[in-house]
């Protein structure tokens, strides 16, 4: 087993090597002129030159790369031209955040939509089942930007029950970084009000995240459950007299998630990268609204290192889901 | 005796071959919803333009008279900041969120099923090289990935379509190649190949007809994020600059006068998600109909 | 003395999109403790409906029960609602299945799947359990998978102690069967239904799973329905035979007296299709024609159309059983001209 995820940790140095090459092309042969809009309108042709200098963007590519692969071995992913501070730096204080509201997203999509797969499979071709199979493909058709201005309009705005966006008011002091979760910080701090507050925060965002992961991982929980309650053993069971109750919280649902878990794991990395447009309609201080900050500015050193990041975050997420499957499913054997 | 037995939730539904065939009309109805939902979308692609009731707004004339007007008879979305008519704007709007869509899905699909068939077909260090770049491309976050090229190759509907065009394909990719491995050991496949084809033949004649369906029925289910894409580059201001409607920018103008004026935002984001639900509903019955194996 | 299992006059038809079926066309068998009875017939004759409807697991619809009893100890067990049928299920009435792979769960250590057959057979008699009636669940599951390690032992399971913290996969087929075996045994059933139980099997290891279920039958003083389509399977280790034709038993009796004097043409041309040692070399016997087509199957004697000694008559009602011997009855209309009609 470890031996497993050692390999496969190994395997990330060539996934690196090409997002960096990808990364690079695209920011460095298409056309653009991030230093001159990093140097304002007014610079001279002096000024931006010395700008140019100044970051190295004034050598070859090949140099440039060089450059940018000997710093990523000390951690280095950097500098950005628009807030003059260490990518690595910016990411550290941002990531965090991203995290934080893609955790939360996810387990409010599994908690409910794992759940619901199972009950809508038991229910298959009722009412119900039908309703909840329109319903997820609605809200998989719903636009994220579109349903948390909406959620913004009535719960922030009209209801005035909660924040309308950032992650704590201005006048709060965070939490000491623990975690860099505020809800799990100022819980770890002891500090109840800050935890609430955090938690408010959250919430708007969160569901926003949430609606289709949770459709999409109901819709594979209710096919696999269906599979799996055609299965042998599942005629055994109920051959031998354990309740319909029991054989489906326990024995079935146990194997229709192992097929559920791969889905969830994808889902994962592409909520990662799928946080831009949220975070922008929440002003969440993450890396998606860091990135588009960047991009729209051609700032293209942070852009690189939020691609380096989330892809890398994705397979981390993937070989934790592999672990994780082992774990459900014995027979599967780490090869 | 007459003993009617309890359905039993655990029934094995092998056996209730009519209530599968009355779930697949309940499909298809919903399918046929998708459908109609669709073909209004493309009805809009074609005429709203022609169809607006204001179509001097379109062109981007602005009415400052009539400005945030709460919806009436006369503007039945009301009228955002500039006087224009919302319901107008958003039905020219469609032109670009369908043909942007259809451009990213086209191009998309093109550059993936050239890469998965030579890949699939060539075997060896080619489509190892091909397969690990798909990868790749697949670990880049899409949005984050053509927001980058978009901002890079600079505002356009052009630049736009070709920017998620290029996070768009590798999808394509691995579906075509694993259907050309398919094919690949198909008896026909033997058979062609035995008597002599070249393996261009092969692959245009025999094989890649083939991978057609599937590749049809990811389009279609496909259309749908697409569309979503298009609007979310144009919701963080990347894409199509205004005057010209945009489903996202007209979106994300919105914000800035909500909650009061908050009727702005409802056309376009209600118009996003018709187009998308239409589409992801006409792409799950395709599924059903064209590719019964991916029945879920 | 009440019977063990009675089904009277069983009829179960079955509805499709060409018509209904009726698969089984009054099925009459009565099971006594201490007997072992084998059901036997070709594929699709209706053997394994009839050892389902006994447990209720006939799905529901298609499958509708138009007439008849099945009777445990008495009871009619079709008026009963299927959360009443679980209490009987695995506590009264043990089943086993074909295919010892796909039976058991593969994400579950063998243990857990054990114990939880233990404890809901428990649920309806406590003596089961070596611990007071109103014992704390954790007693009780640990009392449950004491008894999880006996029966294990009882199937000749070497190391079950250990072996309850395995993962089916880490059997062999045949220990899985055994697993399967002790699952079924587990609640101490008075009945038990084992569905071609050794088919999937190895012939050695056949045998063995044979023997284990005949032991039982003497340890516990049960009743076995032994679906099977292997004559050679009943010669082996039934005391009693029904073969079944589509959807009716063709004759019954007792092992010695239905395979040594046979006396339906069904039971007579399945016999002869066994290979013996004085088989030729190609000479292979097999049954002409098929299993007829049940939603509108031929009237009167259904074998008739295949039936070398069919006479105008047969084809006028279903025959009803006659009495050919103690305990032996065969529904022939020529039943008893049969003996005659074959040295002829």
């Amino acid at each position: 087993m470890l031996q497993f995820i050692l390999r496969r940790l190994l395997m990330l140095i060539p996934v690196i090597i090409g997002l960096t090459i990808i990364m690079f092309a695209i920011a460095r042969l298409l056309p653009g002129d991030p230093v001159g809009l990093a140097a304002g309108p007014n610079a001279t042709q002096a000024e931006i030159a010395a700008l140019a200098a100044e970051y190295g963007l004034d050598q070859p590519i090949w140099v440039q790369y060089w450059h940018y692969v000997t710093g990523l071995l000390h951690g280095d992913l950097g500098t950005s031209l628009l807030t003059r501070r260490p990518v690595a730096t910016d990411i550290a204080a941002y990531l965090p955040a991203t995290l934080e509201l893609v955790l939360a997203a996810m387990a409010i999509a599994i908690v409910i939509g794992i759940p619901l797969g199972l009950v809508t499979a038991v229910w298959r071709n009722k009412w119900p089942d039908y309703l909840s199979q329109i319903a997820a493909i609605g809200a998989i058709s719903m636009p994220r930007f579109f349903l948390g201005l909406l959620l913004q309009l009535c719960f922030a705005m009209w209801l005035m029950w909660l924040p309308l966006g950032g992650r704590l008011p201005i006048i709060v002091i965070p939490p000491p970084t623990i975690t860099g979760f505020l809800t799990i910080d100022s819980l770890l701090a002891g500090e109840w009000s800050t935890f609430t507050l955090a938690l408010r925060h959250l919430a708007l965002p969160a569901i926003a995240m949430s609606l289709s992961p949770l459709a999409t991982i109901m819709r594979m929980m209710r096919s696999s459950t269906i599979e799996v309650m055609q299965q042998d053993y599942v005629m055994t069971a109920r051959a031998l007299g354990l309740a319909p109750r029991l054989i489906i919280t326990k024995y079935v649902a146990r194997n229709a998630v192992s097929a559920t878990l791969t889905v969830i794991g994808l889902y994962f990395g592409w909520l990662l990268g799928g946080t831009v447009l949220v975070e922008t309609v929440f002003d969440w201080p993450g890396l998606g609204l860091y990135a588009t900050k960047a991009i729209v500015s051609q700032d293209m050193m942070p852009v690189i290192g939020v691609a380096l990041v989330i892809g890398l975050m994705f397979v981390i997420a993937n070989l934790i889901i592999d672990v994780l499957y082992g774990i459900i499913n014995p027979k599967v054997r780490y090869s | 005796m007459t003993d009617t037995l309890s359905t039993d939730a655990l029934t094995p539904p092998k056996y209730d071959k009519l209530r599968r065939a009355f779930f697949r009309f309940r499909q298809s109805k919903l399918s046929l919803l998708g459908g109609v939902l669709v073909a209004l979308v493309l009805f809009f692609t074609a005429f709203g333009t022609v169809l607006a009731p204001y179509p001097e707004h379109i062109a981007g004339g602005v009415d400052t008279a009539n400005r945030f007007i709460a919806p009436t008879w006369a503007h039945p979305f009301g009228t955002n900041e500039l006087g224009q008519d919302v319901l107008s704007l958003v039905m020219a709007g469609t032109t670009v969120s369908v043909l942007a869509g259809f451009g990213v899905v086209m191009i998309g699909s093109i550059i993936g099923t050239i890469v998965g068939a030579v890949a699939g077909f060539a075997g060896g260090w080619v489509d190892e090289v091909l397969m690990r770049l798909t990868d790749l491309t697949l670990t880049i976050p899409g949005l984050i990935l053509a927001m980058a090229i978009a901002a890079a190759l600079g505002p356009g509907f052009g630049n736009m379509v070709i920017a998620i065009s290029l996070s768009w394909w590798p999808g394509y990719a691995r579906l075509v190649r694993g259907e050309v491995l398919a094919a690949r050991e198909e008896v026909y496949v033997t058979a062609a190949r035995a008597i002599g084809a070249t393996p261009q033949r092969i692959l245009f004649r025999h094989i890649l007809p083939n991978t057609v369906s599937p590749i049809i029925v990811k389009m279609s289910l496909d259309m749908g994020f697409a569309i979503l894409t298009v609007a979310g580059l144009g919701f963080i201001g990347i894409g199509v600059r205004p005057p010209t409607p945009e489903w996202g920018t007209l979106l994300s103008i919105s914000r800035s006068y909500m909650p009061d004026y908050w009727w702005t935002a409802m056309a376009p984001g209600m118009a996003m998600f018709v187009a998308v639900f239409g589409f992801n509903l006409l792409g799950d019955g395709l599924r059903d109909v064209l590719d019964p194996k991916a029945r879920r | 003395m009440t019977a063990l299992l009675e089904i009277r006059d069983l009829h179960l038809s079955m509805s499709s999109y060409e018509g209904s079926a009726d698969v089984l066309n009054g099925i009459n068998l009565t099971v006594n403790r201490g007997e072992i009875w084998g059901l036997v017939g070709e594929s699709g004759c209706g053997k394994s409906l009839t050892g389902l409807s006994v447990s209720r697991l006939a799905p529901s619809p298609p499958a509708h029960y138009s007439k008849g009893q099945i009777l445990l100890e008495g009871r009619d067990l079709l008026p009963l609602t299927q959360r009443e049928m679980q209490k009987l299920r695995g506590k009264r009435i043990g089943m086993i299945f074909q295919d010892p792979t796909t039976n058991l769960n593969p994400a579950f250590r063998i243990g857990e799947q054990l114990t939880d057959v233990a404890l809901a057979a428990a649920a309806q008699d406590d003596t089961i359990l070596d611990c007071p009636a109103h014992s704390s669940n954790r007693t009780r599951r640990a009392a449950a998978w004491s008894l999880a390690v006996e029966m294990l032992e009882k199937v000749g399971i070497p190391n079950a102690q250990s072996r309850l913290a395995s993962y089916p996969h880490e059997f062999s087929g045949g220990m899985r069967q055994r697993v399967l075996i002790a699952m079924a045994m587990i609640g101490r059933p008075d009945l038990l239904i084992a569905d071609e139980p050794t088919t999937a099997l190895d012939v050695s290891v056949q045998a063995q799973i044979l023997k284990q279920i005949k032991a039982n039958v003497a340890e516990y003083d049960m009743g076995v329905v032994l679906i099977t389509h292997n004559l050679g399977v009943v010669a082996q280790t039934c005391s009693h035979v029904a073969v079944m034709y589509a959807g009716n038993i063709v004759e019954n009796g007792p092992v010695a007296a239905v395979i040594g004097n046979p006396v339906h043409p069904y039971t007579r041309a399945l016999l002869s299709a066994i290979p013996t040692k004085d088989t030729k070399r190609g000479a292979l016997k097999g049954l002409a024609g098929a299993v007829p087509n049940l939603i509108n199957p031929p009237p009167g004697c259904r074998f008739a159309p295949r039936c070398a000694f069919a006479q105008p008559a047969c084809t006028k009602a279903t025959p009803p059983p006659e009495t050919v011997g103690p305990n032996h009855s065969a529904a022939c209309i020529r039943a008893a001209e049969m003996e005659a009609l074959i040295h002829a």
